[in-house]
């Protein structure tokens, strides 16, 4: 059996990057909050904020809002990108001077030179809910509803290229939870195909009625804030979130993509593979890009997401792949950020190469048994050199992306 | 291929998946059944670049006018069929595929998006790649937001110039203007097709591998760039 896909990414720098989650806005308040671990996960209310309008059905279920995206207001020469996803696509932007970062970065290269790839998974979806109930007697949506700035996927990406001036090839990928990890590889492909010279990448998925529902439909919403890995965990807490890193071919930079493997499950639309066949060979594909053995893996960010078939499958693979290697799931911090979940994931582990830093597995207090992978309930503080961050989805879509602090030693601009 | 009414029961299907598949899915996965057995290739060994603007049309409007409603009540099956890589998943699944499958949207540049993507995995892996774009209409009142004419899926196997048996040589430009003027097609309906519906502006570059000559094509990206096809044939 072959590996997974794998896309070579030596010398793909990192060279900025940014999150906001219900953790708060920006790198160093995620870092703040994983290090003191203080939860943005809160009781789901019918009539919460991102719904003010709607009663909103009954669930039973912690979600990870990110405060404030009610006063957020796009530039008015964007407005008609106004809706809950763009506005914390705009918010998370601004965090960490990244939009500044990636705008010189376009003046450097050259607008054409310059891709924008966004992940996302519902894109503006909660504003055609709204539409939808403010229909007219005749069943038409309002005139101010605007299909291609809001619900088409594109609209994020639309939007970030017009905010950073980039006019390379700018698309949306939207494979469920793995379409912002596989971002990565798509501008690395394009990167090295000497097509671009720099991306900028991310992933944006806000809350919404239709996941809510949908998840709460598949029984997979816990009523606690969320316990990945535990022997207990009974689900997923649903976040939103923003996030984008900055890619460009530099040797100065302090974090390198240094592969990323991607794979399909072929099992089932909606859960995944029992022994984690695609994981394994998403994981393996990532190594055999970076050129990296199994034993170079110090740190791994889970997709962990608490359901109880996500956890026992990649927690086996994981441990077959990648042995004893440190692993743990960030979502009992934000929750589960769906589309967001693989640049966000990507970015704690870029967070833990550059601080030295491995965040524990909030809520959760005894690891499955089930689950042979070694994983770190505490925080714990280490040097490390590479960290693999997995993201897997519906569709059995899978992507393992790995980062390392040295350019691979595959290095090659060819 | 084109269908005004139901897609086509894809052959790919095993009959349980057949019926939980949207039309979407189904018109997907037989224009990638045709280009498969076209290029003599086994599923099992090609990635493959999925991409539409639209999804699942009729199940984004399923799920709005439920919501809208008040009827919390969402289907599993129409949840998982909501996501925008469903024929990508249920394409896999069919052929029994572990290698990479992507869902790509770039709004009426979706298919241009997936044509480069497509083209830049093949020379990187060395492989042929499979591509899919495939758009349906929306339900009303969608409908009105978004008019888009038929229901089209176009499917195309793209390989490193080695490939043995290789109709026609594609070389990729962006050299061109920033707001780009698509090719157009002599016919006036067929013109109307194409403008009609994303997956048809692709119509131009399958005249031209129809015709088997020399020739250029202007293809829109999504931000409205130009990608420059240019086609000769083997």
């Amino acid at each position: 059996m072959h590996n997974g896909g794998c896309v070579k990414a030596a010398s793909v720098a990192i060279s900025a990057f940014t999150a906001t989650t219900a953790v708060g806005r920006g790198h160093r308040a995620l870092l703040d909050a994983l290090k003191t671990r203080r939860s943005g996960l809160k009781r789901y209310k019918a009539r919460s904020d991102f719904e003010l309008d709607s009663a909103g059905p009954a669930l039973d279920t912690w979600i990870g809002e990110v405060e404030g995206l009610q006063s957020i207001t796009l530039p008015e020469q964007w407005a008609r990108y106004d809706c809950r996803n763009n506005r914390l696509a705009w918010l998370g932007l601004q965090q960490d001077e990244f939009l500044t970062t990636a705008r010189a970065a376009v003046e450097r290269y050259g607008p054409a030179r310059v891709a924008v790839i966004i992940g996302t998974s519902t894109s503006g979806i909660e504003q055609a809910e709204r539409a939808y109930r403010e229909r007219d007697a005749e069943g038409h949506l309002p005139q101010s509803f605007s299909y291609a700035t809001t619900l088409n996927n594109f609209s994020a990406p639309a939007l970030v290229a017009h905010a950073v001036g980039a006019t390379g090839p700018t698309f949306a990928i939207s494979t469920a939870c793995s379409s912002s990890a596989k971002v990565f590889a798509a501008a690395a492909r394009l990167m090295r195909a000497g097509w671009i010279d720099a991306a900028v990448v991310g992933g944006v998925d806000s809350l919404c009625m239709t996941t809510l529902c949908g998840f709460s439909a598949l029984e997979l919403l816990s009523r606690d804030p969320c316990r990945p890995y535990d022997a207990a965990r009974s689900g997923i807490s649903i976040g939103e979130g923003a996030g984008f890193a900055l890619m460009e071919m530099r040797a100065d930079a302090p974090v390198y993509l240094l592969g990323a493997g991607e794979s399909s499950d072929a099992h089932h639309m909606s859960t995944p593979h029992p022994q984690g066949l695609g994981a394994r060979l998403a994981m393996r594909g990532a190594l055999s890009a970076a050129g990296l053995a199994p034993e170079s893996i110090d740190y791994v960010n889970l997709h962990g997401t608490a359901t109880r078939s996500n956890d026992s499958a990649e927690g086996r693979a994981v441990f077959d792949v990648l042995g004893s290697a440190a692993s743990s799931s960030t979502k009992g911090w934000f929750g589960h950020l769906l589309g967001a979940a693989g640049i966000v994931e990507s970015i704690v582990a870029l967070l833990a190469l550059e601080n030295g830093f491995l965040p524990g597995t909030l809520n959760t207090t005894d690891v499955d048994p089930d689950c042979p992978n070694t994983v770190l309930l505490d925080n714990a503080t280490c040097d490390i050199s590479v960290a693999l961050s997995n993201s897997f989805g519906f569709g059995g879509s899978n992507c393992s992306v790995v980062f390392g602090r040295e350019p691979s030693a595959q290095s090659s601009l060819s | 291929m084109r269908t005004d009414n139901a897609a086509p029961a894809s052959g790919l299907l095993p009959p349980a998946e057949r019926r939980r598949a949207t039309p979407a899915t189904r018109i997907a996965l037989t224009a990638a059944q045709q280009a498969l057995i076209h290029a003599g290739l086994d599923p099992i060994q090609v990635p493959a670049v999925f991409a539409s603007s639209s999804g699942n049309p009729d199940i984004i409007h399923d799920i709005c006018a439920m919501l809208a409603s008040g009827d919390y009540q969402i289907s599993p099956t129409k949840f998982h069929n909501s996501v925008h890589n469903a024929a990508s998943g249920y394409y896999s699944i069919a052929v029994g595929s572990h290698r990479a499958v992507t869902s790509l949207c770039a709004l009426d540049g979706t298919a241009t998006a997936a044509l480069l993507e497509a083209a830049v995995q093949a020379i990187e892996a060395d492989t042929p790649v499979l591509m899919v774009s495939y758009d349906l209409p929306y339900p009303f009142p969608l409908s009105e937001a978004r008019p888009t004419v038929d229901a089209w899926a176009l499917a195309l196997v793209v390989a490193p110039a080695t490939f043995e048996r290789a109709i026609t040589q594609l070389r990729l430009s962006d050299e061109g203007a920033r707001d780009a003027v698509d090719t157009v097609l002599a016919n006036p309906l067929l013109e109307s097709i194409r403008e009609g519906n994303p997956t048809a502006r692709m119509l131009t570059l399958f005249a031209a591998l129809a015709q088997s000559g020399a020739s250029e094509v202007v293809l829109r990206q999504g931000n409205g760039r130009a990608l420059r096809v240019s086609t000769v044939a083997c």
